[in-house]
């Protein structure tokens, strides 16, 4: 039971013209039947694959998201015993919220053109993923100076840490570890792997710090990217 | 000062920030996602889901009372209306009906147009018995036990299992008194 459960068995499938999840989907054999149900209700669809995509324009309000991401967190603190472990277990729930944002936005927002660049990923997550998420792109993106594997990203206020503040026996745990879990999510599925965390940086003269989300691409990224010229 | 008039739920939403909805919509999605690989059993997941909407709805109601300003409800039938029409509004961006009232006034159905939490969503036939969208019962049995309204809310409808809407059945149990921290004579 358990190993169909780790099956990806509950997933949000996305569209009608996304090959990968019309395979996954257990629902195939059902067929796309639609029910009218009386004259005047909505269109019923069985398969959620039939379904016309949402423009995306629809909202919730904040603090609807807050809460929920609050009671997330909260449940998590339930299954772990240490800071690591918590952080891993955001970042893995954010990871799933990537690879689907990847998907919709890839075919929503950019016509299924995919990103073979570098940059251009970057610059996808940078300004695509975070307009659409958060409302605005991400402040800013810069190149690490020490590594050539490393990039940052970086915002003055996460939107998922506006309401959460962490004691200080937590120490340097960051809720922005969800955010890097989308961040690693959207990159490993567009075929950049790389270790993507969220820390903390001190700015003068303000009072709350600022997040960097950190990006450390993989060998084989750097490789392509130098081949390709 | 002039009393404030209660403002309606379309007002309320256009006043507060709001957050795309795919993002609450996925977020959710990975809860539930994590709490069956940990959990495995759809009915604990269930209990687990409606334990988080309690733990939402009683701090949620704190937020409702101070935005929506309404005047305190004279009998169960305002309260639902109130429900439907501003809280869900504010909060999740769509309205709900109010239906099948039964012949006390005690228990209702609110029916939803719309539900973001179940965007993109299907429910294979492992988790048959899963109520996907449980949180919201929590949420709105922990909010009615705030305002000292003991209720029981379950899912009539559900439009993952194959119905053809949602409906969550709200039946008023008991009207708690309230009660003062303190006695009296200390």
């Amino acid at each position: 039971m358990s190993s169909r459960i780790n099956d990806y068995n509950i997933f949000c499938v996305v569209g009608s013209d996304t090959v990968r999840n019309r395979s996954r989907s257990l629902y195939a054999e059902e067929g796309s039947r639609e029910k009218m149900i009386g004259a005047g209700k909505m269109k019923q669809y069985t398969n959620v694959l039939d379904k016309p995509l949402s423009k995306g324009r629809q909202e919730v309000s904040l603090s609807g998201f807050a809460y929920l991401f609050s009671e997330l967190v909260q449940y998590n603190q339930t299954q772990v015993d240490n800071i690591g472990e918590l952080e891993r277990r955001l970042e893995d729930a954010g990871y799933a919220v990537g690879v689907r944002v990847l998907e919709l936005l890839c075919h929503r927002e950019k016509g299924n053109r995919r990103e073979t660049r570098l940059l251009g990923i970057l610059s996808f997550v940078h300004s695509t993923v975070w307009k659409v998420l958060f409302g605005k792109v991400a402040d800013s993106l810069e190149k690490g100076t020490e590594h050539e594997d490393e990039y940052m990203i970086s915002e003055k206020e996460l939107l998922v840490n506006r309401f959460i503040s962490v004691p200080k026996d937590m120490g340097s745990f960051n809720c922005g570890a969800f955010v890097a879990g989308i961040v690693r999510g959207v990159l490993d599925n567009a075929g950049f792997p790389a270790v993507v965390t969220a820390h903390f940086v001190p700015v003068d003269g303000q009072q709350r710090p600022r997040t960097t989300i950190l990006i450390k691409f993989a060998e084989e990224v750097l490789r392509r990217e130098a081949r390709l010229g | 000062m002039a009393p404030a008039v209660p403002r309606s739920g379309d007002a309320i939403f256009a006043n507060v920030e709001r957050v795309n909805a795919e993002l609450f919509t996925l977020t959710y999605g990975a809860i539930v996602r994590q709490l069956l690989t940990d959990l495995e059993e759809v009915e604990e997941v269930n209990k687990q889901l409606d334990q988080m909407g309690y733990n939402i709805g009683i701090r949620l109601i704190d937020e409702f009372l101070a935005k929506s300003n309404v005047t305190r409800c004279v009998d169960f039938r305002e309260t639902a209306e109130v429900i439907a029409k501003v809280g869900f509004k504010m909060f999740l961006g769509v309205t709900a009906s109010v239906t099948n009232w039964d012949t006390e006034g005690t228990c209702c159905s609110l029916i939803l147009d719309d539900n973001p939490l179940v965007d993109f969503v299907e429910l294979p036939d492992t988790c048959q018995g899963l109520y996907y969208c449980n949180i919201l019962s929590g949420v709105v049995r922990g909010a009615l036990e705030m305002v000292s309204m003991k209720t029981k809310v379950t899912w009539v409808r559900d439009m993952l299992r194959g119905d053809d809407a949602f409906e969550l059945q709200v039946k008023l149990l008991k009207q708690v008194p309230e009660e003062y921290p303190y006695k009296d004579d200390e």
